[in-house]
């Protein structure tokens, strides 16, 4: 069946679309990321123009993080307090990053920046979280079914002043690394358009040594706020958020993240550390080989002034 | 009084090679974008008006050009720098429509000669309308026939050779597929009519192409009043995460 998208002024097939949401939707509730990393290059490629996926996608993705948080809610794993420290980081780095990302595009060259800022951050982060995850399946089979070990408290971290108690997280930490970590993320996020989320997990995991159950809701949390910040920016800026292409999207999505939820509840924090690992290599193997391999197309059209 | 006649067979004689006059027929004048719009084929039919019988010279030939409304563009072209592909060169096209379709009654180079389509601007490198190039980039030649070759794979320009069926040299009719991926606007449909490489005569109207129904009323609001549309976008998206939620609930308590 086909729909014609009123902003976007392409016609395309309603089930794909609501497909594509239902698959991207699933890995948002599995692993507490937007998933607009891997959707927005999806568009692309189905004929949509960029600056209407990234705008839309960021709409898509408040409907399937809302959706997934809930089912978060219900089982207790989100951080409240936790994610409005990053939310307060996040939001303020974002601004930040605005501008970060005006001053490069005035310099030239931001779509290649944009994309070498993927390749290494989805590959650094991607390779550690790899190398790391194999490791703790490997201590846990050689110990048979005894508990993981704690994690062990940085020494400085617990230096800083300004403590606060997370009780969901089970931590009792300062609140600067939270807000730093949020800012950082806030940065990368508007420079590269996304969410940020896949960062986000990572660093809640690794920097601030949050259980792996609860930073997905958390981080979910954290991603509605920003995403929703950035649709409204879009629409009323301008003027690239597709409603009906949006509509289509998150039917799928918002069914899937219900389905992420379950699936990732049920596996081991390792498995799905290993999983998001993998998929974060896979992503940035993709985006590499488009660097590096001669395209079959040379030439690209855009509008005048845009990008 | 032979003098007479002389001259006023010398006039004639151009005149009756003007006097053909095209009769044109739509199947529509109107394409209306509706949600499961899915392209459209417009049926161009018309007849030749004579005041003479038809002159023997040269068989009449029809051309059939629909142009989509045209916005300025920047192509890019990528190159390898330092082993990775970026965008090196970019050249900005003054005009380029957004779709443009042409039907001829016989392979083109036949049907209208160089000059004419030179100064009917009837072929599609032609209906590009590109000045400036940078000092730096010395073939802008390339960066146009790279927007023909992309618009022609995706189906947006087209040149229909021997598409135009003519009757009797008299009646004519072809048609042309409006692609799925249409812009808003009003599209020209010009008509012309050719003996031996020159056109006798020609003809221009305009078909309406319109966002109708709920495509029209999205499209307004988004631009008229964008923030009630961003928030309506929200509180879309909110509503379908919290209703997938409550939804999955009750199922898996059932």
């Amino acid at each position: 069946m086909q729909i014609y998208l009123p902003i976007a002024e392409v016609s395309v097939n309603a089930f794909l679309l609501l497909g594509l949401g239902g698959m991207v939707g699933v890995l948002s509730g599995m692993f507490g990321v937007g998933g607009g990393f891997l959707m927005t290059p999806l568009l692309f490629f189905i004929g949509i123009p960029p600056a209407v996926a990234v705008a839309t996608e960021a709409n898509q993705i408040v409907a399937s993080s809302f959706s997934g948080l809930l089912a978060h809610v219900k089982r207790k794993n989100v951080d409240f307090k936790m994610g409005t420290m990053l939310l307060i980081g996040g939001l303020f780095g974002a601004a930040v990053g605005v501008v970060l990302f005006n001053y490069l595009k005035a310099q030239g060259q931001v779509d290649l920046l944009v994309r070498l800022c993927y390749v290494v951050f989805l590959g650094v982060v991607g390779t550690l979280m790899f190398v790391e995850s194999l490791n703790a399946i490997r201590k846990s089979r050689k110990a048979g079914d005894a508990p993981a070990k704690k994690r062990r408290e940085r020494g400085w971290i617990s230096k800083l002043p300004f403590k606060m108690r997370f009780h969901t997280s089970g931590l009792y930490i300062s609140v600067i690394p939270p807000i730093i970590v949020g800012v950082l993320v806030g940065i990368l996020a508007a420079i590269m358009g996304v969410g940020g989320g896949f960062i986000m997990v990572p660093a809640m995991i690794y920097i601030l040594g949050m259980p792996t159950k609860v930073v997905v809701g958390t981080s979910l949390f954290q991603i509605i706020f920003v995403t929703a910040f950035t649709t409204l920016l879009h629409a009323t800026t301008n003027f690239t958020v597709d409603i009906m292409l949006a509509v289509l999207l998150l039917v799928g999505g918002v069914i899937g993240a219900q389905i992420g939820t379950r699936i990732g509840v049920k596996m081991k924090a390792e498995q799905l550390r290993i999983l998001l690992a993998l998929l974060v290599m896979l992503v940035c193997g993709k985006l590499a080989l488009d660097l590096l391999l001669q395209p079959g197309e040379l030439y690209s059209i855009g509008a005048v002034g845009g990008h | 009084m032979a003098r007479v006649l002389t001259i006023l067979l010398a006039l004639a004689l151009p005149m009756s090679a003007l006097a053909e006059d095209v009769v044109l027929g739509l199947s529509q004048k109107q394409v209306r974008i509706t949600t499961n719009f899915d392209g459209s084929e417009i049926l161009i039919f018309g007849a030749v008006k004579r005041d003479a019988p038809a002159p023997d010279s040269a068989p009449l030939e029809v051309i059939v050009a629909i142009e989509g409304p045209s916005t300025p563009l920047t192509v890019r072209r990528k190159e390898r720098k330092v082993g990775i592909w970026v965008n090196v060169d970019a050249v900005e096209v003054d005009k380029a429509p957004a779709f443009y379709a042409i039907a001829t009654s016989a392979p083109f180079a036949q049907v209208i000669s160089d000059t004419e389509d030179l100064r009917y601007r009837v072929s599609i490198p032609r209906a590009i309308r590109s000045v400036g190039a940078p000092m730096n980039v010395d073939d802008a030649a390339s960066f146009v026939e790279a927007v023909i070759r992309i618009r022609q794979s995706s189906g947006l320009y087209q040149l229909n050779e021997s598409a135009v069926e003519v009757t009797e040299q008299t009646l004519f009719k072809t048609t042309i597929a409006l692609p799925a991926n249409l812009t808003e606007g009003d599209y020209k449909a010009r008509i012309y009519l050719t003996r031996a490489g020159k056109v006798v005569s020609d003809f221009e109207t305009v078909i309406d192409v319109r966002k109708v129904g709920l495509e029209r009323f999205l499209f307004n609001l988004s631009r008229q009043q964008p923030l009630i549309y961003g928030l309506l976008s929200l509180a879309i998206a909110i509503a379908a995460g919290w209703l997938a939620s409550a939804a999955f609930r009750v199922l898996l308590r059932n």
